[in-house]
């Protein structure tokens, strides 16, 4: 460091406050939207602000958030996962048909996060391997996937998971604390650090920025998308071992529009939808946001269709928003 | 003088920190072709921008028969006469030959609407008449490059073009097809238009053009007519060395061999490409564009496979499947693509120095903040990059300030060969001097350094030895001592020795 000044010409580390521009971050403007929400909920319905709903609410979202957490580092690198869904259909499946050939708990739960991990590695395999578009790869592993679990299950069920099963879906740590919300707050806080933290996140910026420079400075550019596919698979194997367990049940058809879901918290949360930059913390807020939303509008009575009508339309404004924004200080320039 | 169809005077154009055009001339004349002739980085493809309405000239004036015209726009220049076509076709490959030929002024009919049946008839005409032997309603993707250049020809003379200019016209075609090209030259001289041919390939200019002007940076150095001139005093007003540019003195302290390359092929790119680099050695690396020299230099940093052949460093074998491992042995890459390959636009400079020496600023695999600003402070301040601050977005730096974060990042990672492929392309004189100098010290420091330039100026000036490549292979590899810029044009163009003439 002594000789380095030689030059005479001093680089300071960073010029921008980082408070300030923490204060004027998408971040902060996601805490005040998820205030306001809950404030409007707690007008909008007598039964919200009570332990037990708030509690119910995080059911939610802790599945598709997950998931969310996994996507959101698809999304950064330029890719994106519209199979998720699919993987908890046929994960359930498979779990299913291991509990008619007797496995325990601990075996239900590896054959989950095992068949999560295997589709994952599938897609990451015609993905980096073949060098497919995601977006192609993932729509067509969303079909076949689902096809394989409506061909075992047909129009039947798989029911009969053993109660220490059911926990993982139903039970709670502690007071109102459920399994799942610790479950979800400790792999946020696990993603946040492999994020921002460690040399794998800082990857993971650098190819979704731009891949090719990425790789000509040396960063194993498709290990690293394998990786990510993989951990999504792993992801969704991990909701589709929740989301059996609460529900009790595997039809074909669970978990429909998950895909859906997920993408929309990660874009919410501020990851750009061409990749390159966004943060988990975000993410997490999108997804207590999309939670206290949905819930409200339940609270309400409000039928599920008008729900996606309105998930669908966050989509589509939350990808606009940066666009136009752009625009506009373009124009004001 | 009356006859001049196209005459340019006192033109000038600057681009930031770049004087690409400095009052130059040049006349065209009808039924008569004339070769512009000029190293890369000579001004040839802003002159051929400014007069087809995509550059805007700062100085000077454009008159077409006579005629001042400004022309703002491609339109403007397209209804001035003036047309261009270029090494690759700029044409429409879902579109029907006929729509090609009469995009933008296709006959209309009475209701104004594009009369297709005479449109149609006309292209077909005029594909006749150059003896093309192309369908005009077929869609252009069902012709081959050499047929699009014939369709991109038709177009000039439908649209009764005055002035038509060929940027490097033969360079994708087959010798066959070349001399088809050639016959629609004439056919365009007996037509009266004046045409501006570009060319590296002297044996085509010698073929087929009358007259010639030589550009070298950015100024005209000279014009005639070839039937007049050696083909050795052309090379001469060519490559004349440029004054305003010093480089480094040093005393090169050369070691032992670092990197050996052995019979290294590819199947379309290169074939049998032997070379070594010593220690503390600038190894230059000399050709026309298209000689295969950035495909060698990617093969050996791992971004391209290889057909055949080995790569030694250090006395090892080593066989890199991807640019993590030529950099992991000690070979790194600085490529010419600047934005596209070299920085990672969107992300602050701490972040680009730091990426490929991560492994070296952290600690079990979690980032340590102040570890890295410190690398890349270390390298940026040695490199004197011009910057507000670390975590400025290397996509707001100038363009040779971010070959200097390209270079800080590789020299952050201690490495045995930099390769610098057209280090110095595009970017300012002040930052041109810099990155020079820097060569020198690496050298200096025991580094080896491989350099890729089609700048005959940087080549001589920089180089201990040259390798000129020309078509896929080395020709030759030779000490710069005494060593006459004449030679390696020679060589990279493929001109027989000193000719009789």
């Amino acid at each position: 460091m002594t000789d380095t000044t030689a030059t005479g010409r001093h680089l300071p580390d960073r010029l921008d406050n980082p408070v300030k521009s923490a204060v004027l971050s998408w971040e902060s403007l996601l805490v005040l939207v998820a205030l306001a929400i809950f404030i409007a909920n707690s007008f909008a319905s007598p039964y919200f602000l009570n332990e037990w709903s708030l509690s119910d609410m995080t059911f939610n979202f802790t599945e598709k958030a997950l998931i969310a957490l996994a996507m959101a580092l698809v999304i950064i690198t330029g890719e994106i996962d519209l199979s998720v869904a699919s993987i908890i259909a046929l994960a359930s499946t498979m779990m299913g048909l291991a509990l008619q050939v007797g496995a325990d708990t601990p075996m239900l739960v590896a054959v989950g996060i095992g068949v999560g991990i295997l589709c994952g590695a599938f897609n990451g395999f015609l993905i980096t391997g073949l060098k497919l578009p995601s977006i192609v790869v993932t729509i067509g592993t969303m079909s076949l996937f689902r096809g394989v679990a409506y061909i075992v299950l047909g129009d039947q069920s798989f029911k009969g998971y053993p109660a220490s099963f059911s926990w993982f879906g139903q039970g709670y740590v502690f007071w109102v604390i459920s399994f799942e919300l610790v479950l979800f707050l400790v792999c946020a806080l696990i993603f946040y650090v492999v994020l921002h933290h460690t040399n794998f996140g800082r990857r993971v910026f650098a190819i979704g920025n731009n891949a090719t420079a990425a790789r000509f400075s040396g960063v194993r550019v498709d290990r690293i998308k394998f990786v990510l596919f993989c951990l999504t698979g792993l992801m969704s194997g991990l909701a589709a071992v929740l989301l059996t367990a609460r529900l009790g049940s595997t039809r074909p058809s669970i978990a429909e529009g998950f895909e859906l879901e997920a993408v929309t918290m990660v874009v919410l949360g501020g990851v750009s939808i061409l990749g390159g930059s966004g943060t988990i913390i975000g993410v997490v807020l999108a997804a207590l946001i999309m939670g206290l939303v949905t819930f409200g509008l339940g609270l309400l009575n409000v039928p599920g269709i008008v729900m996606s009508i309105f998930i669908g339309s966050l989509l589509i404004v939350v990808i606009a928003l940066p666009i136009l924004f752009r625009m506009w200080r373009q124009r004001k320039a | 003088m009356t006859d001049l169809i196209l005459t340019l005077s006192g033109i000038s154009k600057s681009f930031p920190g770049v004087r690409a055009l400095h009052n130059v001339s040049l006349e065209l004349y009808p039924g008569q072709v004339t070769a512009l002739i000029g190293e890369n980085g000579a001004g040839k493809s802003t002159l051929v921008k400014t007069l087809t309405g995509i550059y805007q000239p700062d100085e000077g004036e454009i008159r077409v028969k006579g005629e001042v015209v400004t022309l703002p726009t491609a339109i403007s220049a397209s209804d001035a006469g003036i047309t261009a076509i270029h090494q690759e076709t700029v044409l429409f490959d879902e579109l029907s030959v006929a729509e090609n030929i009469y995009l933008g002024h296709a006959p209309r009919n009475r209701l104004g609407m594009i009369d297709w049946k005479t449109m149609r008839n006309e292209a077909q005409k005029t594909l006749d008449a150059m003896a093309a032997g192309i369908d005009a309603g077929i869609p252009l993707k069902e012709l081959g490059i050499a047929k699009k250049h014939l369709v991109a020809v038709a177009r000039a003379l439908s649209v009764d073009a005055q002035v038509v200019i060929m940027d490097e016209p033969t360079a994708a075609l087959s010798q066959k097809e070349i001399e088809e090209l050639y016959v629609l030259v004439e056919l365009l001289k007996q037509d009266g238009k004046a045409i501006l041919f570009i060319s590296h390939k002297f044996d085509e200019i010698f073929r087929i053009c009358d007259r010639f002007t030589v550009f070298r940076d950015g100024e005209m150095v000279g014009k005639g007519f070839i039937k007049d001139t050696p083909e050795n005093e052309i090379v001469k007003l060519m490559v004349g060395r440029s004054v305003d540019h010093i480089f480094p003195q040093r005393e090169a302290v050369i070691g032992g061999t670092v990197l050996e390359v052995k019979g290294l092929s590819h199947p379309t790119e290169f074939e049998d490409i032997s070379f070594e680099v010593r220690k503390g050695e600038i190894l230059g690396f000399y050709g026309l564009v298209g000689a295969g020299r950035s495909e060698v230099m990617q093969a050996v940093f791992g971004m391209t496979q290889i057909a055949s052949g080995a790569i030694v460093l250090d006395g090892k074998a080593i066989a890199p499947k991807s640019p993590a491992d030529a950099v992991e042995a000690g070979i790194v890459y600085v490529p010419e693509e600047r934005g596209k390959q070299g920085v990672i636009t969107g992300e602050p400079i701490y972040r680009n120095v730091s990426l490929p020496s991560l492994d070296k600023t952290s600690r079990g695999g979690f980032l340590r903040m102040a570890e890295e600003f410190a690398l890349a402070r270390t390298y940026t301040e040695r490199l004197d990059l011009r910057a507000s601050s670390l975590s400025q977005n290397v996509s707001t730096l100038s363009g040779g300030n971010q070959q200097k974060v390209v270079i800080a990042k590789w020299l952050a990672t201690l490495p045995k060969v930099i390769i610098l492929d057209e280090p110095t392309k595009g970017i300012d004189i002040g930052s041109k001097a810099a990155v020079h100098e820097f060569m020198g010290e690496l050298v200096s420091q025991g580094l080896s350094v491989i350099m890729v330039s089609s700048e005959l100026p940087e080549i001589l000036g920089m180089s201990d030895r040259v390798v000129v490549m020309r078509e896929g292979h080395i020709i030759e590899t030779l000490e710069n001592k005494n060593l006459q810029p004449e030679t390696l044009v020679r060589l990279a163009a493929g001109i027989a020795k000193e000719k009789a003439a």
